[in-house]
């Protein structure tokens, strides 16, 4: 054996965490380099074309996701706090959120149980499993919140996570268009339907778009986060008792 | 120094929303409630200190980032994906395409109704 080195440092490098954790940030780095090489198109969503490099090097190096995750747990672990930072924008809208409270409310509430009534309602029409249809009901909150209720209600919160993310980049993608369609121009509405169907990858879109339709859509997750914390775990229960499985 | 005071100011709020939750037995997530406390506090002390702010800025500024570890996580999920794939894409599209649809429609039509006597009432307001 003249070279024991290349081995021993994949065996080493494999075990540590400083793996997992560059790799991502320099997958998302290259991810966001060609996200605005693309004139900010959002087909070329970072969030998108990180994950499928990261799958596909973790595929073609033999690497187990758990391993993987001992590095990407360290910027994973951080939505919790930008959960808690939500609180900044919030109180900086809060003179705008005061003004519109009532329609606020009232769209929060009813987007919060239409994201989740209809993801149950559709998954279990489609024959999914109740497992499916309880991981995908908190899809349209933050990652830690949606896991957290994911779990509670008996779904998979790993799955939840997986799930969260592609609603959110559903909901960035298209978005913009279904807006057009539908003819809402203003951006306060946009910005509260952003947030609430497509909490914090929906809210990066938004803040390309404007900065006022940033400020709601961060607002409209940071509440539909609260209120699809409240609201989900009650709905699945009342479901239950209209439509047994 | 002020952004490493903001982001512990965030954790400490994040730590006690989870105790918290953890003793009372809540049905919320920590951080939703440490989010809840904040924005209390600030509203208490009517502003934002620079060093929440900071912190609060680069935390969101690259919020999509943070979900990307998540999204890896697919990788670990294949079979189960692959064998409801069905319920599952159509769930989630349909779903996603009809809460945004509805949410906007309602907001927009809401804001109309309540917004429009507001402009008169708000001058004696400010």
């Amino acid at each position: 054996m003249n070279e024991p080195g290349l081995k021993d440092i994949w065996v080493y490098l494999s075990a540590s965490p400083l793996l997992g954790l560059t790799i991502t940030l320099v997958a998302y780095g290259l991810a966001y380099r060609l996200y605005l090489k693309t004139n900010s198109n959002p087909l070329a969503n970072p969030v998108v074309t990180s994950v499928a490099m990261l799958i596909i090097l973790l595929l073609a190096t033999g690497t187990s996701y758990s391993d993987y995750f001992e590095g990407g747990q360290f910027v994973h672990f951080l939505l919790g706090p930008a959960t808690v930072a939500l609180a900044v924008p919030l109180y900086q809208q809060f003179s705008r959120l005061r003004q519109l409270w009532l329609p606020v409310t009232i769209s929060l509430f009813c987007g919060v149980v239409i994201a989740a009534g209809s993801s149950i309602g559709l998954a279990r029409l489609l024959g999914g499993s109740t497992e499916i249809q309880m991981s995908l009901a908190p899809k349209s909150a933050t990652a830690p919140v949606a896991m957290g209720i994911s779990e509670k209600i008996g779904g998979l919160p790993s799955l939840t996570a997986v799930l969260v993310v592609i609603t959110g980049i559903t909901g960035a993608v298209l978005g913009t268009k279904l807006f057009e369609w539908i003819r809402v121009r203003d951006d306060t509405a946009k910005g509260i339907a952003m947030g609430v169907a497509a909490h914090g990858i929906g809210t990066a879109r938004a803040f390309q778009v404007s900065s006022q339709m940033g400020a709601f859509s961060g607002l409209a997750m940071a509440l539909s986060a609260f209120a699809t914390a409240l609201l989900v775990p009650w709905l699945v229960d009342l479901l239950e008792a209209w439509i047994p499985a | 120094m002020q952004f490493l005071n903001g982001i512990t100011l965030l954790l400490v709020y994040q730590l006690v929303g989870e105790i918290t939750v953890r003793l009372l037995g809540l049905p919320i997530p920590g951080p939703v409630l440490g989010m809840v406390m904040l924005f209390v506090t600030l509203m208490i002390r009517g502003k934002a200190p620079e060093s929440v702010d900071q912190a609060s800025t680069a935390l969101l500024s690259h919020l999509s980032l943070l979900f990307v570890p998540a999204g890896v996580g697919m990788m670990a999920h294949f079979g189960r994906i692959a064998d409801e794939w069905v319920p599952i894409t159509l769930a989630l599209l349909l779903s996603t395409v009809i809460t945004m649809v509805a949410t906007a429609l309602i907001m927009q039509v809401t804001t109309r109704w309540f917004a429009k006597p507001l402009p008169e009432k708000e001058g004696g307001d400010e």
